[in-house]
């Protein structure tokens, strides 16, 4: 594809230090371990991981919530081009309108002292982004209406809804200043099953009415699967392979890949399972193996696996992993 | 005789609000040997229905007069729901019943040593010695497939990573050899590779011990993973029940149908994910006649919100409490 | 209206209930939730009342609390219960007996009070007599420049009286004050003392716990330090060593503004602590870090999301450490530390019922005790009501 990224991200780390010592140099936690990333401008991106992967990290990354230790994050919309990592007070003050983030958790993530009306309005009254009050409304009524949410709605609090309506009012919260990008993070993971499938499309159908670039993030990959175009699969900080979302269920290459894959439990009792289970426990972050990251539970680990780190190849179009024995 | 027996369980809370009904009407048996899981949302009941079965809810709780939990101890069967002494639950809990949770975390006091912990449950429960349980809880944490189970005997519950804790847990549920295990959503709070393992562990622990397993989950797919039989819940109801492969291939009450659809299955991508209309009602705010019927795609006008569906039988040991079923078991 | 009985009437009541609950703001619904606690409601009565009482104790006192207010007539005499009826009739008005003193040789020519049941005194209601202003200030503090003179709304009406004699409700003391007097202004001391006292630890508690936990890091870490180091200051030996620093040709108003500043003082690190705490966890809210991804500045933060968010907590802390200042300066002053005879304060008037002589024989001087503690509970038992009711977690309580 010759389009331009929207996200492009080189060799990206994110570092944090561990606890704190009075000589010497702190431990550091190395969340993202350079992490080379593209995400075209229109692409509902999936990232993939379970816990100790990074993908929270990552997302924030992108959004400038946390800094950047190393590696640099371009964002290119035609009209602006930022250097992410190294952003001036004005230029931040831009990103932000330019890209936003759903909480995971529905019930934090509303201030339970301001109605819904200003709870959505706040991005554009911090941001500056309408002249009155009257143009406020106006918009917070527009983008409450394509999240289903109507006029008596506005005038409650957070504590009148359940989870799934927070939900939304969360998503009309990152939407109403018009974002170019916006990350998910674990968005549908705190909700039960039934609304899940609701949020979702209604994710979907507003990615189509106005127009985002999307970074959806989870642990689900079946929920990932449904409605990504693309996944990446992280684990413990590093990609491990990137496709388009059929290639990827389709045809896994890489053993982690395999090994996810098989292990969602599938609704079919009689299915026995005959691809790899893996053994032992996801090692901590902050002691990562040496060489391939995942040689300590893949089956298939080698010699070479042990020593040297594997090169980010393209296996075939669109289709990218990390492992020397694919 | 089976082990466990509930009988028309009714189980109000007192509140602030008012009095809220969390479980209505609840049956279901349990043989030793089966895996049983209850399957529902939040609001479902399914928790506060494993609690009562060891009389664990709340102070504020009223169950019904004709509720009954008859559990088969070792000579005789006792209805759980009747007994009012500490010493008498004693017996049941810990020791005919063991319950397991969703976070681990959670149930272990984190002051205190595992191996210690779980000496203390043996030294209440049976007749071993000091050292006898201390060997006795060694085996159970190697038997969960716990690495070094010495040197874990002796750490602290923060020192375990989350799927370890899981299994140290297990190990303490089950170094009792109780005869029904209860688990809470045992793996939700787990890596979802992590969860296979345990999921894998929790089957052969069932072959080889003879007991009977509650599996209490909002996933389907786990269930259908490691369920004999399932048991749905909705609003403190069951609505349908039945042995797992056909209530998961001919679901026949609509909210199993509509879980079922809204579920995203790998080998379905290009299939829309269809959700269940409208949101789960407060339990202040409970439908009359079917609880389902505010969203059942369904619905009979007149019927569904006026009297209570009963149990109909749809298959071979299937039920389901639905007016559009009629008794063969096909739907209207 | 009762949000939380839920009566099944009308669906149109219940739905405007219903909408009344969704659009109540967080504080209307812990005022709700307040008022559905009977003890709470009813300590607050009792509170209300007693600051009442304190705020209107000169009108309602027949005597002035002070020396220049004491019955020389009726020293250590009982307390005299206004009646309506005896064996010579049933009266309208309410009445005393008038009393005697005369030397008796039964206790060694000590004073003996008789009551003459013959000699009816009556009640009067809205009398004159002495006279007191409610704004007045007339501070003698160290040195010329800081002395006050002020005087304003002065009156000279009482809410009750008697023609002839004296009427001591709960008795007078050894030099003829009448304690009713001297227990509702000691309210009143009291009162400002804690209000001072509070004040003070919280614009302190406000400041340093404030940066503390907005900033974090090692700012947090220093002034958490110091906090803590202040906090093992043992309070009684500290007012011991600067009871014997004040000069004691200080007027009663300076002791007492000294007393309560070091009150403050020492209740600040507690109050700072809880003001932290509540700062680092409304801090890392998901809430919090959605404004900022907003661009929000540290003052929008602070203003629209982090003090709304601890205000209920602040109350509450405030009335939880508002018992502790009044029991610190009552048992203070209980020891001959705080204020002392002649200043009316609870504690000092509890400075003279240690002795056995009271405790045989004037056993009204602990009047004033049962006040101090019943003032008290109220407080704790309105802290409390509080602190549930602006807790959402409590709920499940029963």
């Amino acid at each position: 594809m010759t389009e331009k990224p929207l996200i492009k991200i080189n060799k990206l780390n994110v570092e944090f230090p561990l606890g704190r010592t009075l000589f010497g140099k702190t431990p550091m936690l190395r969340a993202v371990n350079d992490i080379s990333l593209e995400i075209l401008p229109g692409q509902f991106y999936g990232l993939v991981g379970e816990s100790g992967s990074g993908k929270t990290t990552l997302g924030r990354a992108i959004l400038r919530a946390v800094p950047i230790s190393s590696g640099e994050i371009t964002f290119d919309d035609s009209e602006v081009n930022y250097d992410v990592g190294n952003l001036g007070k004005k230029e931040l003050k831009n990103y932000r309108k330019l890209a936003q983030l759903i909480f995971q958790d529905p019930y934090a993530a509303l201030s339970p002292r301001m109605t819904v009306r200003d709870i959505i309005a706040e991005p554009l009254e911090v941001m500056g982004l309408t002249q009155n009050r009257e143009e406020t409304d106006a918009r917070v009524r527009e983008i409450a209406a394509k999240c289903r949410l109507n006029l008596e709605h506005l005038r409650r609090f957070p504590h009148a809804f359940s989870g799934g309506q927070r939900q939304r009012i969360s998503i009309a919260r990152a939407l109403v200043c018009n974002p170019k990008f916006v990350v998910a993070d674990e968005s549908v993971a705190a909700l039960d099953v039934s609304i899940q499938a609701d949020i979702l499309n209604l994710l979907k159908s507003l990615q189509k009415q106005l127009g985002f670039t999307f970074l959806f993030i989870s642990h689900d990959l079946s929920v990932v699967a449904h409605i990504c175009d693309n996944v990446a699969v992280m684990y413990l900080g590093t990609l491990v392979e990137t496709a388009p979302t059929k290639k990827l269920f389709s045809n896994p290459s890489h053993p982690y890949t395999k090994a996810l894959l098989s292990s969602i439990p599938s609704l079919d009792p009689d299915e026995s399972k005959k691809a790899q289970k893996l053994e032992g426990e996801i090692p901590s972050p902050a002691n990562p193996p040496p060489g391939c990251k995942f040689h300590t539970r893949c089956p298939m680990a080698e010699d070479r696996c042990r020593k040297e780190v594997p090169q980010w190849r393209e296996l075939s179009e669109d289709h990218y992993a990390a492992c020397h024995l694919v | 005789m089976s082990l466990l027996s509930v009988e028309n369980l009714y189980l109000q809370f007192d509140t602030d609000e008012g009095r809220i009904t969390a479980v209505d009407d609840v049956s279901f048996e349990l043989n030793a040997g089966e895996v049983l899981g209850l399957v529902g949302e939040s609001g479902s009941g399914k928790s506060v229905t494993a609690k009562s079965l060891m009389q664990l809810n709340p102070s504020n709780s009223v169950y019904g007069s004709g509720s009954k939990i008859n559990l088969e101890l070792e000579n005789n069967v006792v209805d759980v729901l009747s007994l009012k002494k500490a010493r008498e639950l004693e017996i049941v809990r810990g020791g005919a019943i063991s319950m397991i949770f969703q976070e681990p975390m959670a149930s272990f006091a984190p002051a205190i040593t595992i191996g210690n912990q779980m000496v203390e449950q043996l030294i209440i429960h049976t007749s071993l010695s000091k050292k006898g349980a201390a060997e006795l809880s060694v085996e159970m944490l190697e038997r969960v497939g716990i690495n070094e189970p010495h040197k874990r005997f002796f750490q602290y519950a923060f020192e375990l990573s989350g799927g370890m804790r899981q299994r140290a847990m297990i190990a303490m549920a089950l170094s009792t050899k109780p005869k029904l295990l209860i688990a809470d959503e045992p793996t939700t709070a787990l890596d979802v590779t992590i969860q296979a393992q345990v999921l894998d562990l929790m089957k052969d622990l069932v072959k080889e011990f003879g007991m009977a397993i509650l599996f209490i989950t909002h996933d389907l797919g786990v269930i259908a993973q490691v369920a004999d039989r399932v048991a749905v819940m909705y609003l403190g109801r069951i609505v349908e029940s039945g042995p797992v492969r056909e209530v998961l291939h001919s679901p026949s009450h609509p909210y199993t149908k509509g879980l079922l659809n809204a579920l995203p299955k790998l080998d379905a991508l290009d299939e829309p994910l269809t959700p269940i209309p409208g949101d789960i009602p407060s339990p202040l705010e409970r439908p009359p006649g079917c609880v389902f019927h505010t969203r059942c795609p369904e619905v009979l006008a007149d019927r569904c919100n006026s009297s209570v569906p009963q149990h109909t039988n749809v298959g071979q040991d299937h039920f389901t409490s639905c007016f559009v079923v009629d008794s063969t078991g096909k739907s209207a | 209206m009762d949000y939380f009985s839920k009566k099944k009437s009308d669906t149109a009541i219940d739905q405007n209930l219903k909408e009344a609950y969704f659009t109540a703001s967080q504080g209307q619904l812990i005022r709700a939730r307040y008022k559905s606690n009977r003890t709470a409601m009813f300590a607050g009565w009792v509170l209300t009342l007693m600051i009442l009482f304190g705020f209107f104790s000169e009108f309602l006192s027949p005597y002035e609390p002070t020396m220049a207010g004491r019955d020389k007539q009726y020293e250590n005499g009982p307390p005299q219960i206004p009646k309506f009826w005896d064996e010579n009739g049933f009266s309208f008005r309410p009445f005393i007996y008038g009393t005697k003193r005369e030397r008796s040789i039964k206790t060694n020519f000590r004073w003996v009070i008789s009551i003459d049941r013959q000699d009816r005194r009556y009640l009067h209601f809205f009398v004159q007599g002495w006279e007191y202003s409610y704004i007045e200030f007339d501070w003698d503090l160290p040195g010329e420049v800081f002395d006050l003179d002020v005087k304003a709304l002065t009156f000279n009406t009482h809410f009750f009286g008697v023609d002839k004699g004296g009427i001591h409700l709960f008795g007078t003391d050894k030099s003829g004050k009448d304690i009713y007097s001297r227990t509702l202004l000691a309210i009143m001391t009291s009162l400002k003392c804690g209000v001072l006292g509070v004040f003070i630890a919280f614009v302190l508690a406000l400041v340093i716990g404030g940066i503390s936990g907005y900033y974090g890091g090692w700012i947090d870490q220093i002034l958490q330090m110091i906090t803590d180091a202040i906090r093992t200051v043992p309070p009684l030996p500290l007012f011991m060593a600067l009871a014997a620093f004040l000069p004691s040709e200080w007027s009663a108003e300076a002791v007492f503004f000294v007393i309560s500043s070091i009150l403050g003082l020492i209740g600040w690190p507690t109050l700072a602590r809880r003001i932290r705490t509540h700062l680092l966890s409304e801090r890392s809210q998901d809430y919090v870090l959605a404004a900022q991804l907003c661009g929000a500045s540290s003052n929008h933060i602070i203003r629209r999301h982090l003090l709304p968010s601890f205000t209920s907590y602040i109350i509450v802390d405030l009335m939880i450490t508002f018992p502790y200042m009044v029991r610190l300066e009552t048992a203070l002053s209980f020891i001959g530390l705080g204020l002392i005879d002649p200043v009316s304060s609870l504690g000092s008037m509890m400075q003279n019922v240690s002795k056995a002589d009271v405790l045989l024989n004037y056993q009204w001087y602990f009047i004033p005790v049962i006040f101090f503690i019943v003032f008290v509970l109220a407080f704790v038992f309105v802290g409390d009501g509080l602190r549930d009711a602006a807790d959402p977690y409590s709920k499940t309580k029963k």
